[in-house]
Protein backbone atom coordinates (compact mmCIF):
# COMPACT_ATOMS: atom_id res chain seq x y z
CA UNK A 1 0.00 0.00 0.00
CA UNK A 2 1.95 3.72 -1.39
CA UNK A 3 0.98 5.83 0.73
CA UNK A 4 -0.01 9.81 0.09
CA UNK A 5 3.20 10.63 1.79
CA UNK A 6 5.47 8.49 -0.39
CA UNK A 7 3.83 9.62 -3.48
CA UNK A 8 4.48 13.06 -2.43
CA UNK A 9 8.00 12.43 -1.67
CA UNK A 10 7.98 10.58 -5.55
CA UNK A 11 6.70 13.07 -7.17
CA UNK A 12 8.94 16.32 -4.86
CA UNK A 13 11.77 13.95 -6.18
CA UNK A 14 11.13 14.06 -9.54
CA UNK A 15 10.48 17.41 -9.93
CA UNK A 16 13.96 17.77 -8.15
CA UNK A 17 15.50 15.62 -10.82
CA UNK A 18 14.24 17.74 -13.68
CA UNK A 19 15.26 20.96 -11.75
CA UNK A 20 19.08 19.34 -11.51
CA UNK A 21 18.63 18.29 -14.95
CA UNK A 22 17.29 21.97 -15.95
CA UNK A 23 21.07 23.19 -13.60
CA UNK A 24 22.88 20.94 -16.25
CA UNK A 25 26.44 22.36 -18.07
CA UNK A 26 25.11 23.76 -21.12
CA UNK A 27 27.47 21.63 -23.15
CA UNK A 28 25.68 18.56 -21.99
CA UNK A 29 23.06 18.35 -24.90
CA UNK A 30 20.12 17.88 -22.81
CA UNK A 31 16.53 17.78 -24.69
CA UNK A 32 15.85 21.12 -25.73
CA UNK A 33 12.13 22.04 -24.80
CA UNK A 34 11.31 23.30 -28.03
CA UNK A 35 12.61 26.54 -27.29
CA UNK A 36 12.49 27.89 -30.82
CA UNK A 37 8.55 26.51 -30.90
CA UNK A 38 6.14 29.14 -30.37
CA UNK A 39 4.94 28.46 -26.92
CA UNK A 40 1.63 27.94 -26.08
CA UNK A 41 0.26 30.42 -23.82
CA UNK A 42 0.02 28.25 -20.92
CA UNK A 43 3.68 27.52 -21.22
CA UNK A 44 5.14 30.90 -20.42
CA UNK A 45 3.74 30.48 -16.89
CA UNK A 46 3.49 34.17 -15.58
CA UNK A 47 5.88 35.02 -13.07
CA UNK A 48 7.09 31.60 -12.67
CA UNK A 49 9.11 30.78 -16.04
CA UNK A 50 12.37 28.42 -15.71
CA UNK A 51 14.84 31.59 -14.94
CA UNK A 52 18.10 31.89 -13.48
CA UNK A 53 17.01 32.55 -9.54
CA UNK A 54 13.23 31.66 -9.05
CA UNK A 55 10.73 33.92 -8.61
CA UNK A 56 13.42 36.76 -10.18
CA UNK A 57 14.41 37.44 -13.80
CA UNK A 58 17.84 38.60 -14.10
CA UNK A 59 18.25 41.14 -17.32
CA UNK A 60 22.52 41.46 -18.26
CA UNK A 61 23.75 44.67 -19.37
CA UNK A 62 27.04 46.10 -19.91
CA UNK A 63 28.73 48.80 -17.81
CA UNK A 64 28.83 51.71 -19.02
CA UNK A 65 25.18 51.52 -20.19
CA UNK A 66 25.24 54.57 -22.31
CA UNK A 67 22.54 57.21 -23.08
CA UNK A 68 20.07 57.30 -24.65
CA UNK A 69 19.73 53.56 -23.98
CA UNK A 70 20.23 53.71 -20.26
CA UNK A 71 20.20 57.13 -18.05
CA UNK A 72 22.54 57.71 -15.31
CA UNK A 73 24.69 54.63 -16.17
CA UNK A 74 21.05 52.82 -13.32
CA UNK A 75 19.73 50.16 -15.51
CA UNK A 76 17.34 49.71 -12.82
CA UNK A 77 15.84 53.20 -12.95
CA UNK A 78 13.70 52.54 -16.26
CA UNK A 79 14.62 55.76 -17.99
CA UNK A 80 16.33 55.27 -21.24
CA UNK A 81 15.01 52.98 -24.56
CA UNK A 82 16.46 49.83 -23.20
CA UNK A 83 15.81 50.43 -20.02
CA UNK A 84 12.08 50.91 -20.21
CA UNK A 85 11.80 48.48 -22.88
CA UNK A 86 13.47 45.70 -20.32
CA UNK A 87 10.72 46.84 -17.75
CA UNK A 88 7.87 46.34 -20.03
CA UNK A 89 9.30 43.15 -21.16
CA UNK A 90 9.82 41.83 -17.53
CA UNK A 91 6.16 43.05 -16.73
CA UNK A 92 4.96 41.32 -19.72
CA UNK A 93 6.28 37.59 -18.01
CA UNK A 94 4.58 38.95 -14.68
CA UNK A 95 7.68 39.92 -13.06
CA UNK A 96 7.42 43.58 -12.08
CA UNK A 97 9.72 46.00 -11.21
CA UNK A 98 10.92 44.52 -7.64
CA UNK A 99 11.78 41.07 -9.50
CA UNK A 100 13.53 42.26 -11.72
CA UNK A 101 17.78 41.74 -11.11
CA UNK A 102 20.45 43.60 -12.92
CA UNK A 103 23.19 41.97 -14.20
CA UNK A 104 27.12 43.50 -15.22
CA UNK A 105 27.65 41.30 -18.78
CA UNK A 106 30.58 42.51 -21.26
CA UNK A 107 29.16 43.00 -24.51
CA UNK A 108 31.67 40.38 -26.30
CA UNK A 109 30.50 37.93 -22.87
CA UNK A 110 27.02 38.16 -23.42
CA UNK A 111 27.10 36.81 -27.01
CA UNK A 112 29.67 34.45 -26.30
CA UNK A 113 29.21 30.72 -26.36
CA UNK A 114 28.62 29.05 -23.34
CA UNK A 115 26.77 29.44 -19.68
CA UNK A 116 25.03 32.36 -19.49
CA UNK A 117 24.28 34.59 -15.84
CA UNK A 118 21.12 36.46 -17.28
CA UNK A 119 17.89 35.37 -18.70
CA UNK A 120 18.02 37.87 -20.91
CA UNK A 121 20.80 40.29 -22.03
CA UNK A 122 19.68 43.87 -23.94
CA UNK A 123 22.35 45.70 -25.45
CA UNK A 124 21.91 47.00 -28.78
CA UNK A 125 22.81 43.48 -30.14
CA UNK A 126 22.28 43.34 -34.09
CA UNK A 127 20.52 40.47 -34.79
CA UNK A 128 22.53 38.54 -37.58
CA UNK A 129 22.95 35.02 -39.18
CA UNK A 130 26.57 34.17 -36.99
CA UNK A 131 25.34 35.61 -33.73
CA UNK A 132 22.35 33.31 -33.75
CA UNK A 133 24.64 29.90 -33.83
CA UNK A 134 26.17 30.89 -30.56
CA UNK A 135 23.10 32.80 -29.11
CA UNK A 136 19.22 32.96 -29.01
CA UNK A 137 17.62 36.15 -30.38
CA UNK A 138 14.07 37.08 -29.46
CA UNK A 139 12.16 39.00 -32.00
CA UNK A 140 13.22 42.06 -32.73
CA UNK A 141 12.54 45.33 -30.19
CA UNK A 142 13.96 48.04 -32.19
CA UNK A 143 14.96 48.64 -35.63
CA UNK A 144 17.52 50.96 -36.71
CA UNK A 145 16.83 54.38 -38.02
CA UNK A 146 19.33 56.35 -40.08
CA UNK A 147 20.25 59.93 -38.75
CA UNK A 148 21.91 62.85 -40.14
CA UNK A 149 24.38 64.53 -37.88
CA UNK A 150 26.13 67.75 -38.03
CA UNK A 151 28.30 69.77 -36.58
CA UNK A 152 27.30 73.17 -34.66
CA UNK A 153 27.10 76.05 -36.80
CA UNK A 154 26.32 74.42 -40.22
CA UNK A 155 23.47 75.40 -42.12
CA UNK A 156 21.69 72.16 -41.87
CA UNK A 157 21.88 72.12 -37.49
CA UNK A 158 18.37 73.64 -37.58
CA UNK A 159 16.54 71.78 -40.09
CA UNK A 160 13.83 70.17 -39.31
CA UNK A 161 12.30 68.43 -42.33
CA UNK A 162 13.83 66.68 -45.15
CA UNK A 163 13.25 69.48 -47.93
CA UNK A 164 15.49 71.73 -45.61
CA UNK A 165 18.07 68.89 -46.19
CA UNK A 166 17.89 69.21 -50.33
CA UNK A 167 20.65 71.48 -50.92
CA UNK A 168 23.10 70.12 -48.63
CA UNK A 169 26.39 68.42 -49.48
CA UNK A 170 25.87 64.95 -47.65
CA UNK A 171 28.11 61.83 -47.24
CA UNK A 172 27.74 58.14 -45.88
CA UNK A 173 29.69 55.21 -45.61
CA UNK A 174 29.93 53.17 -48.79
CA UNK A 175 27.50 50.17 -49.24
CA UNK A 176 25.54 50.78 -46.29
CA UNK A 177 21.95 51.80 -45.17
CA UNK A 178 22.79 54.93 -44.51
CA UNK A 179 24.16 55.74 -48.24
CA UNK A 180 20.84 54.27 -49.26
CA UNK A 181 18.69 56.60 -47.56
CA UNK A 182 20.53 59.92 -48.31
CA UNK A 183 19.94 58.70 -51.99
CA UNK A 184 16.10 57.10 -52.11
CA UNK A 185 14.72 59.69 -48.74
CA UNK A 186 16.47 63.13 -49.23
CA UNK A 187 17.63 62.65 -52.24
CA UNK A 188 20.05 66.17 -52.47
CA UNK A 189 20.81 68.34 -55.17
CA UNK A 190 24.64 67.49 -55.40
CA UNK A 191 25.75 64.14 -55.46
CA UNK A 192 26.35 62.74 -51.92
CA UNK A 193 29.75 61.43 -51.15
CA UNK A 194 31.14 57.93 -50.57
CA UNK A 195 33.74 57.30 -47.88
CA UNK A 196 35.15 53.79 -47.25
CA UNK A 197 33.87 53.98 -43.26
CA UNK A 198 31.96 56.40 -41.09
CA UNK A 199 35.73 57.21 -39.60
CA UNK A 200 36.52 59.30 -43.13
CA UNK A 201 33.10 60.38 -43.17
CA UNK A 202 33.46 61.78 -39.81
CA UNK A 203 36.90 63.75 -40.84
CA UNK A 204 35.12 65.03 -43.53
CA UNK A 205 32.42 66.23 -41.51
CA UNK A 206 35.26 68.07 -39.40
CA UNK A 207 36.88 69.04 -41.96
CA UNK A 208 33.45 70.80 -43.36
CA UNK A 209 34.28 69.02 -46.65
CA UNK A 210 30.65 68.07 -46.34
CA UNK A 211 27.08 69.95 -44.59
CA UNK A 212 26.21 66.75 -43.02
CA UNK A 213 26.76 62.68 -42.92
CA UNK A 214 24.15 59.96 -42.47
CA UNK A 215 24.90 57.12 -39.62
CA UNK A 216 22.51 54.81 -38.06
CA UNK A 217 21.37 55.92 -34.88
CA UNK A 218 23.51 54.13 -32.33
CA UNK A 219 26.44 55.77 -34.53
CA UNK A 220 24.87 59.38 -34.34
CA UNK A 221 24.61 58.97 -30.33
CA UNK A 222 27.91 57.77 -30.51
CA UNK A 223 30.05 59.40 -32.62
CA UNK A 224 27.75 63.30 -31.31
CA UNK A 225 28.79 62.33 -27.54
CA UNK A 226 32.30 61.05 -27.60
CA UNK A 227 33.41 61.31 -31.24
CA UNK A 228 32.79 65.04 -32.41
CA UNK A 229 33.88 67.92 -30.14
CA UNK A 230 30.40 69.87 -31.41
CA UNK A 231 28.34 67.61 -32.55
CA UNK A 232 24.71 68.02 -33.64
CA UNK A 233 22.06 65.49 -34.12
CA UNK A 234 19.65 66.80 -37.03
CA UNK A 235 17.34 64.03 -36.63
CA UNK A 236 15.85 60.25 -37.89
CA UNK A 237 15.08 59.62 -41.12
CA UNK A 238 11.78 57.74 -42.61
CA UNK A 239 13.04 53.90 -42.47
CA UNK A 240 14.48 52.51 -45.68
CA UNK A 241 16.29 49.08 -47.07
CA UNK A 242 16.79 46.65 -44.62
CA UNK A 243 17.15 47.91 -41.15
CA UNK A 244 19.65 46.97 -38.67
CA UNK A 245 17.09 44.67 -35.63
CA UNK A 246 17.80 44.92 -32.05
CA UNK A 247 16.96 41.70 -30.08
CA UNK A 248 17.46 40.57 -27.09
CA UNK A 249 19.96 38.10 -26.48
CA UNK A 250 19.05 34.79 -24.35
CA UNK A 251 21.21 31.55 -23.63
CA UNK A 252 21.38 29.33 -26.86
CA UNK A 253 18.31 27.22 -27.06
CA UNK A 254 16.74 29.04 -23.83
CA UNK A 255 13.76 27.86 -22.46
CA UNK A 256 12.04 31.02 -21.74
CA UNK A 257 13.20 32.42 -26.00
CA UNK A 258 9.79 31.44 -27.19
CA UNK A 259 8.12 33.28 -23.89
CA UNK A 260 10.39 36.45 -24.46
CA UNK A 261 9.95 36.84 -27.96
CA UNK A 262 5.97 36.52 -27.65
CA UNK A 263 6.54 39.46 -24.79
CA UNK A 264 8.45 41.87 -27.14
CA UNK A 265 5.81 41.26 -30.47
CA UNK A 266 2.38 42.00 -27.64
CA UNK A 267 4.91 45.45 -27.18
CA UNK A 268 5.44 45.81 -30.60
CA UNK A 269 1.67 45.22 -31.50
CA UNK A 270 0.20 47.26 -29.13
CA UNK A 271 2.43 50.23 -30.01
CA UNK A 272 4.06 49.93 -26.95
CA UNK A 273 7.61 50.07 -28.09
CA UNK A 274 6.76 53.07 -30.86
CA UNK A 275 5.93 54.99 -27.87
CA UNK A 276 8.65 54.22 -25.86
CA UNK A 277 11.28 54.90 -29.25
CA UNK A 278 9.20 58.22 -29.35
CA UNK A 279 10.20 59.24 -25.83
CA UNK A 280 13.85 58.24 -25.26
CA UNK A 281 14.84 58.48 -28.62
CA UNK A 282 13.32 61.06 -29.89
CA UNK A 283 12.40 63.99 -27.12
CA UNK A 284 14.71 62.72 -24.32
CA UNK A 285 17.28 61.36 -26.51
CA UNK A 286 17.31 64.72 -28.95
CA UNK A 287 16.94 62.23 -32.00
CA UNK A 288 13.72 64.17 -33.49
CA UNK A 289 12.25 62.83 -36.34
CA UNK A 290 12.67 64.40 -40.27
CA UNK A 291 9.54 64.39 -42.40
CA UNK B 1 64.51 60.16 -111.79
CA UNK B 2 63.62 57.42 -114.41
CA UNK B 3 60.23 57.92 -115.69
CA UNK B 4 60.31 54.66 -117.62
CA UNK B 5 57.73 51.89 -116.22
CA UNK B 6 59.77 49.58 -113.54
CA UNK B 7 59.28 45.76 -113.82
CA UNK B 8 60.58 43.71 -111.24
CA UNK B 9 62.52 40.54 -112.35
CA UNK B 10 61.46 36.92 -112.44
CA UNK B 11 63.75 36.26 -109.33
CA UNK B 12 61.81 39.26 -107.48
CA UNK B 13 58.58 38.21 -108.41
CA UNK B 14 59.00 34.80 -107.31
CA UNK B 15 60.14 36.13 -104.24
CA UNK B 16 57.72 38.19 -103.80
CA UNK B 17 54.89 35.70 -104.53
CA UNK B 18 56.83 32.79 -101.93
CA UNK B 19 56.65 35.58 -99.37
CA UNK B 20 52.81 36.77 -99.83
CA UNK B 21 52.14 32.58 -99.56
CA UNK B 22 54.84 32.61 -96.65
CA UNK B 23 52.41 35.27 -94.95
CA UNK B 24 48.95 33.80 -95.66
CA UNK B 25 50.33 30.67 -94.60
CA UNK B 26 51.47 31.70 -91.08
CA UNK B 27 47.94 33.79 -90.75
CA UNK B 28 45.98 30.78 -90.97
CA UNK B 29 48.05 29.08 -88.84
CA UNK B 30 48.13 31.75 -85.89
CA UNK B 31 44.23 31.41 -86.34
CA UNK B 32 43.91 28.04 -85.96
CA UNK B 33 46.18 28.22 -83.21
CA UNK B 34 43.97 30.51 -81.61
CA UNK B 35 40.80 29.01 -82.09
CA UNK B 36 42.17 25.56 -80.20
CA UNK B 37 43.17 27.74 -77.52
CA UNK B 38 40.49 29.93 -77.01
CA UNK B 39 38.01 26.36 -77.27
CA UNK B 40 40.10 25.24 -74.56
CA UNK B 41 39.65 27.68 -72.36
CA UNK B 42 35.98 27.92 -72.75
CA UNK B 43 35.49 24.45 -72.06
CA UNK B 44 37.90 24.97 -69.31
CA UNK B 45 35.93 27.80 -67.38
CA UNK B 46 32.15 27.03 -68.74
CA UNK B 47 33.05 22.94 -67.77
CA UNK B 48 33.61 24.12 -63.77
CA UNK B 49 31.60 23.00 -61.28
CA UNK B 50 30.70 26.22 -59.93
CA UNK B 51 30.88 27.90 -63.27
CA UNK B 52 26.81 28.32 -63.08
CA UNK B 53 27.29 30.30 -59.62
CA UNK B 54 30.46 32.29 -60.99
CA UNK B 55 27.91 33.41 -63.95
CA UNK B 56 25.30 34.22 -62.16
CA UNK B 57 27.18 36.28 -59.77
CA UNK B 58 29.50 37.98 -62.16
CA UNK B 59 28.38 37.89 -65.58
CA UNK B 60 24.69 39.12 -65.09
CA UNK B 61 23.27 40.82 -68.05
CA UNK B 62 20.44 42.30 -65.97
CA UNK B 63 23.27 43.72 -63.16
CA UNK B 64 25.68 45.35 -65.73
CA UNK B 65 22.25 46.98 -67.57
CA UNK B 66 21.74 48.41 -64.22
CA UNK B 67 24.51 49.95 -63.07
CA UNK B 68 25.99 50.19 -66.65
CA UNK B 69 25.01 54.56 -66.61
CA UNK B 70 26.44 54.81 -62.68
CA UNK B 71 29.74 53.16 -64.36
CA UNK B 72 29.82 55.43 -66.77
CA UNK B 73 29.11 58.81 -65.05
CA UNK B 74 31.96 57.20 -62.73
CA UNK B 75 34.42 56.63 -65.51
CA UNK B 76 33.65 59.98 -67.20
CA UNK B 77 35.00 61.38 -63.21
CA UNK B 78 38.31 59.28 -64.09
CA UNK B 79 39.03 60.49 -67.80
CA UNK B 80 38.68 64.62 -66.72
CA UNK B 81 41.14 63.27 -63.87
CA UNK B 82 43.22 61.36 -65.90
CA UNK B 83 44.01 64.08 -69.12
CA UNK B 84 44.57 67.00 -66.39
CA UNK B 85 46.22 65.06 -64.22
CA UNK B 86 48.41 63.30 -66.79
CA UNK B 87 49.26 67.21 -68.15
CA UNK B 88 50.62 68.28 -64.91
CA UNK B 89 52.31 65.20 -63.41
CA UNK B 90 54.74 65.34 -67.10
CA UNK B 91 55.43 68.76 -66.71
CA UNK B 92 55.95 68.92 -63.14
CA UNK B 93 58.34 65.72 -63.69
CA UNK B 94 60.10 67.78 -66.40
CA UNK B 95 60.79 70.70 -63.92
CA UNK B 96 62.20 68.27 -61.26
CA UNK B 97 64.08 66.46 -63.51
CA UNK B 98 65.32 69.15 -65.20
CA UNK B 99 66.59 70.71 -61.67
CA UNK B 100 68.05 67.71 -60.66
CA UNK B 101 70.68 67.77 -63.65
CA UNK B 102 71.58 71.37 -63.30
CA UNK B 103 75.35 71.40 -62.74
CA UNK B 104 77.48 73.68 -60.30
CA UNK B 105 77.69 73.84 -56.61
CA UNK B 106 75.33 77.06 -56.22
CA UNK B 107 72.45 74.55 -57.22
CA UNK B 108 73.23 72.39 -54.74
CA UNK B 109 70.49 72.80 -51.83
CA UNK B 110 68.09 72.91 -55.50
CA UNK B 111 69.76 69.42 -56.40
CA UNK B 112 69.03 67.76 -52.83
CA UNK B 113 65.13 69.58 -52.74
CA UNK B 114 64.38 67.68 -56.08
CA UNK B 115 66.25 64.43 -54.95
CA UNK B 116 64.40 64.47 -51.59
CA UNK B 117 61.29 64.76 -52.83
CA UNK B 118 61.68 62.05 -55.85
CA UNK B 119 63.04 60.03 -52.51
CA UNK B 120 60.32 60.56 -50.78
CA UNK B 121 57.16 60.65 -53.02
CA UNK B 122 58.22 57.44 -54.50
CA UNK B 123 58.57 55.61 -51.63
CA UNK B 124 55.13 57.23 -49.86
CA UNK B 125 52.28 55.27 -50.87
CA UNK B 126 49.78 57.19 -52.70
CA UNK B 127 46.68 56.57 -50.47
CA UNK B 128 49.08 58.27 -47.85
CA UNK B 129 49.45 61.14 -49.73
CA UNK B 130 45.73 60.90 -51.20
CA UNK B 131 44.83 60.72 -47.54
CA UNK B 132 47.01 64.03 -45.95
CA UNK B 133 45.67 65.94 -48.82
CA UNK B 134 42.14 65.34 -48.82
CA UNK B 135 41.37 65.02 -45.51
CA UNK B 136 44.37 66.73 -43.80
CA UNK B 137 44.61 70.08 -45.91
CA UNK B 138 41.27 70.75 -45.38
CA UNK B 139 41.64 71.26 -42.18
CA UNK B 140 43.42 73.12 -42.00
CA UNK B 141 40.21 75.54 -42.27
CA UNK B 142 42.04 77.84 -44.84
CA UNK B 143 40.38 80.81 -47.00
CA UNK B 144 40.16 79.26 -50.28
CA UNK B 145 40.50 75.94 -49.73
CA UNK B 146 40.07 74.34 -53.52
CA UNK B 147 37.43 70.88 -53.30
CA UNK B 148 38.82 67.46 -52.28
CA UNK B 149 38.44 66.38 -56.17
CA UNK B 150 41.82 69.00 -57.00
CA UNK B 151 43.13 67.87 -53.55
CA UNK B 152 42.93 64.51 -54.44
CA UNK B 153 44.21 65.08 -58.12
CA UNK B 154 46.94 67.38 -56.34
CA UNK B 155 48.49 64.30 -54.56
CA UNK B 156 48.35 62.17 -57.66
CA UNK B 157 50.34 64.69 -59.88
CA UNK B 158 53.18 64.82 -56.87
CA UNK B 159 53.03 61.25 -56.46
CA UNK B 160 53.21 60.62 -60.36
CA UNK B 161 55.77 63.76 -60.57
CA UNK B 162 57.88 62.24 -58.95
CA UNK B 163 57.93 58.90 -60.80
CA UNK B 164 57.93 60.43 -64.53
CA UNK B 165 61.14 63.17 -63.14
CA UNK B 166 63.08 59.84 -62.83
CA UNK B 167 62.05 58.95 -66.40
CA UNK B 168 62.66 62.22 -67.23
CA UNK B 169 65.76 62.14 -65.50
CA UNK B 170 67.20 58.67 -66.91
CA UNK B 171 66.58 60.52 -70.78
CA UNK B 172 68.21 63.17 -69.86
CA UNK B 173 71.12 61.62 -68.48
CA UNK B 174 71.40 59.46 -71.56
CA UNK B 175 72.37 62.07 -74.14
CA UNK B 176 76.08 61.67 -74.56
CA UNK B 177 77.97 64.39 -72.78
CA UNK B 178 79.24 64.79 -76.43
CA UNK B 179 76.30 66.36 -77.60
CA UNK B 180 76.31 68.23 -74.52
CA UNK B 181 80.23 69.74 -75.56
CA UNK B 182 79.67 70.13 -78.96
CA UNK B 183 76.33 72.12 -78.43
CA UNK B 184 77.95 74.88 -75.86
CA UNK B 185 81.16 74.99 -78.71
CA UNK B 186 78.75 76.34 -81.13
CA UNK B 187 78.06 78.57 -78.80
CA UNK B 188 74.49 77.89 -77.20
CA UNK B 189 73.78 78.59 -73.99
CA UNK B 190 73.24 75.83 -71.15
CA UNK B 191 70.02 77.04 -71.47
CA UNK B 192 69.37 76.64 -75.25
CA UNK B 193 71.78 73.10 -75.11
CA UNK B 194 68.85 71.48 -72.50
CA UNK B 195 66.44 73.13 -74.69
CA UNK B 196 67.82 72.30 -78.30
CA UNK B 197 69.66 69.60 -78.22
CA UNK B 198 69.54 67.15 -75.14
CA UNK B 199 65.59 67.69 -73.99
CA UNK B 200 64.38 66.66 -77.17
CA UNK B 201 66.60 63.49 -77.57
CA UNK B 202 65.84 62.89 -74.17
CA UNK B 203 62.14 62.76 -73.93
CA UNK B 204 62.07 60.73 -77.66
CA UNK B 205 64.17 58.28 -75.80
CA UNK B 206 61.50 57.82 -72.84
CA UNK B 207 58.54 58.37 -74.42
CA UNK B 208 57.81 54.47 -73.65
CA UNK B 209 57.70 54.56 -69.98
CA UNK B 210 56.39 57.84 -69.69
CA UNK B 211 53.11 56.53 -71.33
CA UNK B 212 53.40 53.51 -69.54
CA UNK B 213 53.39 55.39 -66.12
CA UNK B 214 50.51 57.51 -67.68
CA UNK B 215 48.59 54.54 -68.29
CA UNK B 216 49.35 53.45 -64.70
CA UNK B 217 47.82 56.73 -63.95
CA UNK B 218 44.89 56.01 -65.54
CA UNK B 219 43.67 53.00 -62.83
CA UNK B 220 45.29 55.20 -59.88
CA UNK B 221 43.16 58.06 -60.52
CA UNK B 222 40.22 56.35 -59.12
CA UNK B 223 42.03 55.94 -55.59
CA UNK B 224 40.98 59.82 -55.46
CA UNK B 225 37.60 58.05 -54.84
CA UNK B 226 38.52 57.51 -50.81
CA UNK B 227 37.44 61.29 -50.70
CA UNK B 228 34.11 61.06 -51.18
CA UNK B 229 33.84 61.55 -55.21
CA UNK B 230 32.05 58.74 -57.11
CA UNK B 231 34.31 57.24 -60.12
CA UNK B 232 33.40 54.25 -61.78
CA UNK B 233 35.74 51.49 -59.37
CA UNK B 234 33.28 53.65 -56.68
CA UNK B 235 29.76 53.52 -58.50
CA UNK B 236 30.87 49.65 -58.90
CA UNK B 237 31.23 49.27 -55.73
CA UNK B 238 28.31 50.91 -54.39
CA UNK B 239 26.28 48.42 -57.55
CA UNK B 240 28.04 45.45 -55.50
CA UNK B 241 26.66 46.29 -52.24
CA UNK B 242 22.85 46.90 -52.94
CA UNK B 243 22.63 43.79 -55.33
CA UNK B 244 25.26 41.88 -54.02
CA UNK B 245 26.38 40.93 -57.17
CA UNK B 246 29.89 41.46 -58.60
CA UNK B 247 29.19 42.28 -62.03
CA UNK B 248 29.58 45.70 -61.59
CA UNK B 249 33.20 45.21 -61.14
CA UNK B 250 33.70 43.01 -63.96
CA UNK B 251 31.93 46.17 -66.19
CA UNK B 252 34.45 48.93 -64.92
CA UNK B 253 36.77 46.16 -65.08
CA UNK B 254 36.04 45.78 -69.12
CA UNK B 255 35.24 49.82 -69.39
CA UNK B 256 39.28 50.28 -67.88
CA UNK B 257 40.72 48.10 -70.45
CA UNK B 258 38.50 49.65 -72.87
CA UNK B 259 40.09 53.50 -72.06
CA UNK B 260 43.25 52.23 -71.79
CA UNK B 261 43.76 50.64 -75.26
CA UNK B 262 44.47 53.38 -77.08
CA UNK B 263 46.84 54.61 -74.92
CA UNK B 264 48.63 51.65 -75.13
CA UNK B 265 48.49 51.72 -78.74
CA UNK B 266 50.01 54.64 -78.69
CA UNK B 267 53.09 53.42 -76.48
CA UNK B 268 53.21 50.52 -78.90
CA UNK B 269 53.64 52.57 -81.56
CA UNK B 270 55.54 55.08 -80.72
CA UNK B 271 58.22 52.42 -79.25
CA UNK B 272 57.85 50.88 -82.46
CA UNK B 273 58.71 53.91 -84.65
CA UNK B 274 61.80 54.44 -81.81
CA UNK B 275 63.71 51.05 -82.61
CA UNK B 276 62.91 51.55 -86.00
CA UNK B 277 64.70 54.54 -86.24
CA UNK B 278 67.43 53.59 -83.80
CA UNK B 279 68.47 50.43 -86.28
CA UNK B 280 67.91 52.71 -89.54
CA UNK B 281 70.16 52.18 -92.26
CA UNK B 282 71.45 48.63 -90.49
Amino acid sequence: MVSRNTLAALSSAAVLLTALAGCAPADESGPSAGASASPSGAACATGALDTQTAGKLTIGTDNPAYEPWFKDNKPNNGQGFESAVAYQVAERLGYPAQNVVWAQVTFNNAIAPGPKTFDFDINQFSITPERKKAVDFSSPYYLVRQTVITTKGSKIAGAKTLAELKSAKLGAQVGTTSYQAVNEIIKPDAKAQVYNNNDDAKAALVNGTVDGIVVDLPTAFYMTAAELDNGVIVGQLPQVGVPEQFGLVLDLDSPLTGCVTQAVDQLRQDGTLAVLEKQWLASTGGAPELS
Amino acid sequence: MSTEFHQPSEIQRGRTAYRRRQTIRSVLLAALSTAVVGVLLAVAVTGAPGWDRVKLSFFSPDVAVEWLPEILEGLWLNVRLLVVCAVLALGLGLLIATLRTLRGPVFFPVRALATGYTYTFRGLPLIIVIYLMAFGVPGLRLQGTPGVLVLGGAALIITYGAYLAEVFRAGIESVHPSQLAAARSLGLTYRQTMRHVVLPQAIRRVAPPLLNDTVALQKDVGLVSLAGPIDAVRAAQIGVAQDANYTPYIVAGVLFVLLALPLIGVTDWVTLRAARRQSAGS
